[in-house]
């Protein structure tokens, strides 16, 4: 564990931008030092998304979540570090260089959200806020030993946050334990006219230790190839002590999981070949130079701006959109989306959560992942959850040699207190 | 699918990305891996498909009237080219 207490000091680059913004006024996160990451918008605080295409940007608004977090008294800290708008699962993929994991400096933190989870897990902040487009908050959660939530799409507003894939993402809470974060999740929950698919459904808190009676299915599937044994083991003993804090533990299958990593990938490579457009050196970002034609003048600022993992994912999310191959690849990933709901109806028919490891592996060492059909199979457990708009959890369960496990909790849309509480009980039950 | 290194100028072209000679022999190659792993949805069963559980879906709309905004210049602070009170792009024609 790397000794961060004296004071300031960022030896794991958990951060881009420190700061030090006061709350509006007294609430319910007074006393809390909260860290955001880059790709949530501060007003009057540079918000790069871990893009050099962004350096120097200063946002002239605030988002939703963090109007909330100021007026309910956090001092927000800083912006973290994160995979160059949110691609990637380590967090290596920062035009500002990698966030270490603190618990072992020779690993990742995960990502995207990495620079969050890592300054959670060090205590450089009490909270922090991630976004969740493909399991971007619980890989992180999972691989430092922290709590995280990817909320129910529409639970919170994205108004404020960097769009990347729409119609998967989600801003949510990152903590040390279950009950810190519900509270954030209660803070940053509820209506906002500025987000059209936001719903006006404020989080409970506090969470409650309940879990007797609670049908929990477990997939074949999230045990398949490519899951680490001994991960496996300390999650499927986790499920036991569920179990014997009163859950019904069920077996089932989810046959979907086969197509969802290709469906998640092709869906949010399209989204973000779209989104990403907005990024020409000429509203904001690294000037363009004038003096070239307009096509020859984006592609130059964008072949600068933008790193290897995002010039990939926007021109594979052309390609699946362009004219001949959208019914080959973009068309044939939404059906996939839907088999995935469907499968998710189907078993939250029968269940009321679903559980397994949160990540196949611990976490990697730097530099392990550097082919990317490498690093996106390791996202195969988180994905599902995005695809449906189902709320998910990660809760550390153990540890694998000095490296921590997390548990991942699933739930119907907008039951995201159910999940919470399932996961409190069995932190609470540890701490018994 | 056999994606060539032609194939990958192109998809750079459509998108506005410039890329570096080094980067177009990565990509091609990373591609292939990637397309062939992709290639896996040919094998979805293509019989009826239900949509699944779609929450309720209905349109979230506000009334037509003016609400606050942020002033023009605040609006425009970022754009590295600006003149009287305007952003200023690459030429188009």
């Amino acid at each position: 564990m790397v000794e961060l207490a004296e004071g300031d000091r960022d030896d794991l680059n958990a951060f881009i931008t420190r700061c030090e913004l006061p709350p509006l006024r007294e609430g319910r996160l007074s006393g809390h030092r909260v860290a955001v990451k880059d790709n949530i918008s501060t007003a009057g605080v540079q918000t790069t998304c871990g893009s050099r295409i962004l350096q120097g940007y200063i946002p002239p608004f605030d988002a939703f979540v963090v109007e909330r977090l100021r007026a309910e008294g956090a001092v927000i800290v800083g912006k973290t570090n994160m995979d160059e708008f949110g691609m990637g699962n380590t967090t290596e993929n920062s035009a500002f260089g990698p966030t270490l994991n603190p618990l072992d400096t020779s690993r990742v933190p995960g990502g995207s959200s990495g620079g969050s989870a890592a300054a959670v897990a060090a205590g450089l902040a009490s909270m922090a806020l991630g976004s969740d487009t493909g399991g971007s908050i619980r890989c992180p959660a999972s691989f430092c030993g922290i709590v995280g939530l990817k909320p129910t799409y529409g639970r919170v507003s994205r108004y404020g946050l960097v769009a990347y894939a729409n119609s998967l993402e989600q801003i949510g809470p990152m903590a040390g334990n279950v009950r810190d974060m519900a509270l954030l999740m209660s803070v940053i929950a509820g209506h906002d006219p500025r987000d059209s698919t936001c719903r006006n459904q404020p989080f409970g808190f506090p969470p409650r230790s309940e879990i007797r009676g609670v049908r929990i299915g477990i997939p074949e599937e999230f045990f398949g190839e490519g899951v680490d044994h001994r991960v496996a083991t300390i999650v499927y003993q986790a499920i036991e002590r569920l179990e014997e804090l009163g859950a019904e533990v069920i077996a089932c299958s989810m046959p979907s999981m086969r197509y969802a990593l290709a469906a998640y990938y092709l869906t949010c490579m399209s989204e973000a070949s779209s989104n990403l457009a907005r990024f020409d050196g000429v509203r904001y970002g690294i000037p363009v130079n004038h003096r070239l034609p307009w096509h020859e003048a984006f592609r130059d600022v964008r072949e600068r701006g933008f790193g290897k993992e995002v010039k990939r994912r926007v021109m594979l999310g052309t390609f699946a959109l362009s004219a001949g191959y959208y019914g080959k690849y973009y068309a044939k990933a939404q059906l996939a989306r839907g088999m995935v709901r469907e499968d998710f109806a189907r078993l939250f028919g029968e269940v009321d959560l679903l559980a397994g490891p949160t990540m196949p592996s611990v976490a990697f060492r730097l530099k392990e992942k550097s082919e990317p059909l490498s690093s996106y199979l390791a996202d195969i457990l988180t994905v599902p959850a995005n695809l449906a708009g189902v709320p998910a959890i990660s809760v550390p369960c153990g540890k694998v040699d000095h490296l921590p496990v997390g548990l991942q909790l699933i739930g119907r849309h907008f039951e995201d207190e159910l999940v919470v509480n399932a996961a409190y009980a069995y932190e609470e039950a540890g701490r018994g | 699918m056999n994606i060539t290194r032609r194939d990958v100028g192109h998809i750079a072209e459509l998108a506005d990305i410039g890329i570096t000679q080094e980067e177009m022999e990565e990509f091609t190659h990373q591609f292939n891996v990637i397309l062939d792993y992709f290639d896996l949805l040919d094998r979805l069963p293509m019989g009826e498909f239900r949509r699944g559980d779609a929450p309720d879906e209905f349109n979230i709309l506000r009334d037509d009237t003016e609400t606050p905004c942020l002033p023009q210049g605040e609006a425009i602070r970022n754009a590295p080219g600006r003149e009287d009170g305007f952003i200023r792009a690459p030429r188009v024609m």
